[in-house]
């Protein structure tokens, strides 16, 4: 890796981060002008336009907050309250990421055996394939409130359900990307083993997997990101009482739009946050695999 | 004859036909061969005579069609069960996750060496492929010669008499191809194995073998066997002999002789 390769690559992303923060201060002007100007004209107030500018980028319930608005919301829900609170972001985002990694544990398990299934029982192969793609084009939000409500029925509530519908979104990455995987070795290295009379297991052990170990975690990847959206979209429908999906639709009943802001801002930070630690663990696995380095 | 004790690989009107959509094709037709134990056989011919799948036949990685063949004494199918042979092909097929001793500890593991075991024969067969001391690199440190050589050292790594090679120098350069054909005399010479050597280069053949098979496409057949005169030590300098360039003569005629042009 050139030494000089972070700051290429620090730089185009701090520009456009700026220009995303500018967009969104000139957008929040606009949405949350008509409102002031309504506001200031009951109130018989004149202000000049830095004044004004400055009452659009402060309102209590904006339609736009401005991007400060919301970091001092993050800021404050996250460093200046008690983890345990209920308004400390820390807290809904451990509730919901609680539920993600269970959810996505299960749900890269199952992936793992449908593809060892698929990848080995021609029945399988032709019987299973079409029904797992068939289920991710059921849109996730109708399927989400009957999995928390048929579970509630039977008295399951709480994390499980939640976690299930994570396993629902991201056990599919990842079995298509092991049938991938496991079905990457070339024709010669399996002509190698069957030279040496390997049985089927030694196979599977000595080739199939170490050679789907890259596919696994490109499809991991995927999947801890779909198994967040999972966890969320299962605390929206449910009138949870904690996660940043009960935040977020808290925050749409009483049109505390920074709260939503920030409750997207904690999601993000959470989502890059998974994403980077599979990704670190990818890279150490790889170098323990004789990866070479990039 | 064809089956006295000293013959490794027997073959009697061999026979491969592939079903395809454009109708049956002769991969080979009619193969009569015996090779005998410490025999060096080079198979060379143009594409499509067969000859790897004369050798992928040997190894029960494809079945005949008709005719008879023994490995071993032994059906190919037992003799592959039995691990009799070691075979060489034409990538080195290294897996990259495992290191140059890890990928010779492959077959051994899979054939239930123990590890001591496991460990002599991995620095010996290192040696034997002048590899000592790259036994913890990674495939991909490796230049390509090197690689195939570790394939060479993971063929030779368990008690098989018999090497099946499938054009194993074919995708590296001359320099390094001639200095390998001269580490494989030595490595020949050293192990006594039996050696089944396929390629498509005239000297190649001709440097190494003992036995040269010609052999043609369309049906795939064999044309012409040709016994080596040259002595067993061959340095490199034996390619520009009289000898050596009527044997390369004569196999070139066969070549020739078999390769229809009017197609």
């Amino acid at each position: 890796m050139k030494p000089d390769s972070s700051r290429n690559r620090i730089i185009p992303v701090l520009t456009i981060l700026i220009a995303i923060v500018a967009v969104w201060y000139v957008a929040a002007y606009f949405m949350n002008a008509p409102f002031q100007r309504d506001l200031d004209r009951r109130a018989n107030v004149t202000s000049t336009t830095m004044e004004f500018i400055g009452k659009t980028m402060a309102q209590p319930k904006p339609i736009l907050p401005a991007p400060h608005q919301v970091v001092s919301n993050v800021f404050e829900n996250t460093f200046l309250r008690s983890v345990t609170s209920n308004r400390s972001l820390v807290y809904h985002s451990w509730v919901t990421l609680s539920s993600t990694v269970v959810g996505f544990t299960m749900g890269t398990l199952t992936g793992i055996l449908i593809a060892v299934g698929i990848v080995h029982l021609k029945a399988l192969d032709r019987s299973l394939m079409p029904w797992i793609i068939a289920s991710q084009t059921v849109p996730i939000l109708a399927v989400a409130p009957m999995v928390i409500v048929v579970l509630g029925a039977i008295n399951i509530t709480g994390l499980l359900p939640k976690a299930l519908i994570s396993t629902y979104l991201s056990f599919f990455p990842v079995a298509v990307g092991m049938v991938k995987g496991l079905r990457s070795p070339e024709l010669i290295q399996l002509d190698l083993m069957r030279t040496y009379y390997a049985s089927g297991a030694q196979t599977f052990w000595k080739l199939r997997v170490p050679a789907s170990i890259p596919f696994l975690f490109t499809s991991m990847k995927v999947a801890i990101a779909a198994s967040l959206v999972g966890a969320i979209v299962g605390e929206l429908p449910t009138g949870a009482v904690a996660g940043i999906g009960s935040k977020l639709l808290a925050g749409a009943y009483y049109s505390q739009t920074i709260d939503i802001w920030a409750a997207l801002i904690a999601g993000s930070v959470l989502a890059a946050l998974l994403v980077t630690i599979v990704g670190i663990i990818a890279k150490i696995v790889d170098r323990s695999m004789g990866g070479r380095p990039a | 004859m064809n089956n006295s004790p000293s013959s490794v690989v027997s073959a009697q009107k061999l026979g491969l036909t592939f079903e395809t959509s454009d109708g049956p094709v002769h991969a080979l037709s009619n193969v009569d061969l015996t090779v005998n134990k410490g025999d060096f056989v080079s198979f060379i011919g143009p594409s499509g005579c067969g000859k790897t799948t004369f050798l992928r036949v040997i190894a029960d990685l494809e079945k005949a069609t008709a005719g008879e063949i023994t490995v071993n004494g032994m059906t190919p199918e037992e003799a592959r069960k039995s691990r009799s042979y070691g075979y060489v092909f034409q990538a080195p097929a290294l897996y990259p996750w495992r290191t140059i001793e890890k990928n010779i500890a492959l077959p051994l593991e899979i054939m239930g060496y123990s590890s001591t075991d496991r460990k002599a024969r991995i620095e010996r067969t290192l040696d034997l492929v002048n590899l000592s001391g790259f036994g913890k690199k990674y495939p991909w440190q490796l230049s390509g010669g090197m690689q195939q050589r570790a394939s060479i050292a993971r063929a030779l790594a368990f008690d098989a008499d018999l090497l099946l090679m499938d054009e194993p120098f074919g995708a590296l350069d001359e320099i390094v191809r001639d200095h390998l054909n001269e580490q494989l005399l030595k490595l020949w010479a050293r192990t006594e194995k039996t050696i089944c050597f396929v390629t498509h280069s005239i000297p190649e053949a001709v440097y190494l073998s003992t036995r040269i098979v010609v052999m043609s496409p369309r049906p795939g057949r064999v044309t012409d066997v040709i016994e080596s005169t040259l002595p067993r030590e061959r340095p490199l300098e034996i390619r520009e002999t009289p000898e050596f360039l009527e044997i390369a003569h004569r196999v070139r005629e066969g070549l020739r002789a078999g390769h229809s042009y009017e197609e």
